[in-house]
């Protein structure tokens, strides 16, 4: 029953995180956004009923979890503490971004507010450098319409270049193009072409000197240019996670006891 | 950065390893945070390029107005002269407005008292009890009261009037730099805030700080700003300080512009604090953190009202005179019961008189702030109790007459400087205490967060003593 987990190597990850899977139709979504932009509401509204609530592993921050059926897949939905960004400021940003980063949810949706937009795409367009497998959902469009706010909403997902859903989840509006989106990047029916960040040359230099010494650890298991960017900034807890969840380790898999995988 | 790596592979792992090693080299702060700022910066600049292409705005009328409150509200250059202009304004309302309420309040206590003599005499009540009672006890009461009651009506209204309309996040903001600099967290600012109101809710409040480091430096430090309980010591004490120094006519002036200044000499001394605790025993390096400044709202004047005047004007109010009126008992009994021909209190204020005359203050004083310890609203009427009981039976009237009084026992303007400056520095009350001990744990830290106040306090009244009597 001990297996090492190094032939399913995303339920290994998954176990840092607790999840546990019950068969190939599940598929695991992350939910991340700024704080008081609806993001719980998203979740409510998706998830019903079917939640459960609890800690992250060895972390004081609370997290909450669901499940909802769409077409033949089963979704587990992560919702992830309210950040403004992945920078690991505080522990939430450190949980939210070792999730998407280590965890790798089949697909994120980030909540924004459409009443203060501006502020909300800094963690999109960070989440956007980490991941191609991302949705977006423009929350409170009601609140902007009322406050004379206009969201192009086509306009938004050409720019991005990943999909837009405007959603007013109090009302339940927008949630089913949602859950459409997100099935279809989740399982690759549809692909994104995330709009990346050109750093000035200084920068661009730098990772690239970085990104190289990291294609030693990484295997493919990590986005070597976010990392070598968050090493550039200065993050000493990139290395602490990329120790604890990416490196190549009988104990790190073992760690939970048996794989939960089943057999 | 925090702690050590600890790599738990196996020797095959012996390549990652060193790689990771490698990696280690390349975080170099100093070079690290200018290097962040051009990241974000870019990624800043994306998203204000994109919003400018997919949102259009109506009428953004509000949210521009917002902005532009901001931008000056928080401005580099405008926003700390702003900051004090509005305590300013609030000290000098609260000065100006509570001495005629004051000296009404006095009056009605007064007259009262006589009528309580006459009963007690008609009585012939033996005079221990009427000393109790009517001395110790009502006597207190009756000056907390007319002193205090005043000026809290009038300062927390319009202090909850700025929490309302939503200028403290705004002078959060302003402070984040600098406690930043200080290297502590730059929510301290926040927590500071709120010990203006009541020091325990700020340190209660120093759960939002999640570095242990930085939530003891704010946990230590907290106390360093003026409470409620102390404000209206302070604002009493500034009026009688500059009665005789500045014309009458600009005296309230003159006495809120000192306690502004004293509010400020606060904020800075608990920089300097943090700074020192976070060079030494707290050492590290700040994190950072998200602020977001709310909208501003139209105050609801009715709910400032209940607030200020229930949540704290009573609350402050009562644990004064559910503090002072005990406190007034044992004072009777201090001054009354006599050892050896002297009085208990006078024998502890001669015992503490060298080391209080080093300081610029007297043993009486500082027996008033040892007393007072459970809570601070209780130091000036129990030093007014031991002045008074202790032989001229001093009647009590107005502010003036608080001048009068002190006069009377050898207080000069450096007594009463004094006396501000360790009002605003000395060993937190009792119930802050018990919260520190609460909130931290540690035995250690409680203790140190009741000497070092102490100390700071001692040394800045130490200095300006010396100073004062060497040049004049």
């Amino acid at each position: 029953m001990n297996l090492t987990c190094k032939t399913c190597p995303k339920i290994a990850l998954n176990q840092n995180f607790n999840i546990k899977l019950e068969d190939d139709n599940e598929l695991v979504i992350a939910l991340a956004g700024n704080p008081n932009v609806g993001k719980s509401t998203v979740f409510n509204a998706l998830t019903g009923l079917n939640q459960h609530t609890g800690n992250w592993p060895g972390k004081t921050v609370s997290n909450a979890r669901g499940n909802y059926n769409y077409k033949d897949k089963k979704f587990i939905l992560v919702d992830l503490p309210g950040t403004y960004s992945l920078l690991a400021n505080s522990v939430e940003e450190q949980v939210a971004r070792d999730f998407i980063c280590f965890g790798k949810p089949d697909t994120t949706i980030v909540v924004t507010d459409a009443t203060c937009l501006e502020r909300n795409l800094n963690i999109v367009l960070q989440i956007m450098e980490l991941t191609d497998k991302i949705v977006l959902c423009v929350n409170l469009m009601d609140e902007a319409k009322r406050k004379g706010i206009l969201v192009d909403i086509k306009k938004l997902e050409e720019e991005l270049g990943i999909p837009v859903v405007a959603t007013i989840a109090r009302k339940g509006k927008g949630l089913n193009e949602l859950m459409n989106k997100t099935y279809n990047i989740a399982i690759g029916i549809e692909t994104t072409s995330p709009k990346q960040i050109e750093y000035p040359k200084i920068i661009e230099d730098k990772i690239d000197k970085i990104s190289e010494k990291l294609q030693g650890i990484s295997k493919n298991r990590l986005n070597t240019r976010w990392v070598a960017l968050r090493l550039l900034e200065g993050d000493a807890t990139m290395l602490e996670s990329i120790n604890k969840f990416a490196l190549d380790r009988e104990d790190a898999y073992n760690e939970g006891g048996t794989c939960i995988y089943g057999y | 950065m925090r702690g050590e790596l600890v790599y738990m592979g196996t020797s095959e792992n012996k390549n990652e390893y060193d790689i990771m090693e490698s990696l280690k080299d390349t975080l170099d702060r100093e070079k690290n945070e200018q290097l962040k700022d051009i990241v974000v910066g870019s990624i800043y600049a994306e998203a204000e390029k994109i919003t400018r292409d997919v949102v259009t705005k109506n009428s953004g009328k509000k949210v521009d107005l917002d902005k532009k409150l901001d931008d000056i509200l928080t401005s580099k250059y405008t926003g700390f002269p702003i900051m004090f202009l509005l305590l300013g304004i609030i000290f000098w309302i609260t000065i100006v407005g509570s001495n005629l309420p004051s000296e009404m309040l006095s009056n009605l206590f007064f007259g009262i008292e006589e009528h309580l003599t006459d009963w007690f005499m008609y009585m012939n009540t033996p005079q221990w009890l009427y000393g109790i009672l009517i001395l110790g006890i009502y006597r207190t009461l009756a000056w907390v009261i007319s002193v205090m009651l005043p000026p809290m009506a009038i300062f927390f209204p319009l202090f909850t009037f700025l929490e309302d309309l939503g200028y403290l996040p705004r002078v959060a903001f302003n402070l984040d730099k600098l406690f930043k600099k200080a290297g502590a967290h730059g929510k301290q600012s926040l927590t500071m805030s709120m010990g203006f109101g009541c020091n325990a809710a700020g340190i209660i409040a120093c759960r939002i700080i999640e570095s242990p480091r930085e939530r003891l430096i704010a946990m230590i430090t907290n106390n360093f700003v003026p409470c409620n309980g102390r404000f209206p010591t302070l604002i009493a004490l500034s009026t009688i300080f500059l009665s005789g120094l500045v014309a009458a006519q600009f005296s309230n002036l003159a006495a809120s512009l000192l306690v502004s200044v004293l509010v400020l000499f606060s904020i800075i001394v608990t920089l300097a604090i943090s700074w020192l605790l976070s060079k030494t025993w707290l050492k590290g390096v700040p994190s950072s953190f998200t602020l977001e400044l709310p909208p501003y709202r139209k105050p609801q004047l009715g709910r400032i009202l209940y607030t200020s005047i229930i949540d704290r004007t009573i609350f402050v109010l009562g644990r004064a005179i559910a503090i002072a009126a005990p406190a007034g008992i044992i004072i009777w009994f201090l001054a009354n019961i006599n050892i050896g021909g002297n009085s208990i209190l006078n024998h502890s204020a001669a015992f503490l008189q060298p080391f209080a005359n080093l300081i610029g203050l007297d043993g009486f004083i500082l027996m008033a702030f040892i007393l007072g310890f459970p809570a601070n609203e209780i130091v000036l009427p129990i030093l007014i109790m031991s002045y008074m009981a202790e032989g001229a039976m001093l009647e009590l009237d107005s502010i003036q007459a608080m001048k009068e009084l002190f006069v009377d026992n050898g207080w000069t303007w450096l007594t009463t400087l004094n006396f501000m400056l360790f009002t605003l520095f000395h060993f937190p009350c009792g119930t802050t205490l018990w919260t520190i001990k609460k909130e931290c744990g540690s035995n250690k830290w409680t203790l140190l967060s009741a000497i070092i106040p102490t100390v700071a306090g001692v040394i800045i009244l130490f200095i300006i003593t010396q100073l004062a009597r060497f040049l004049i």
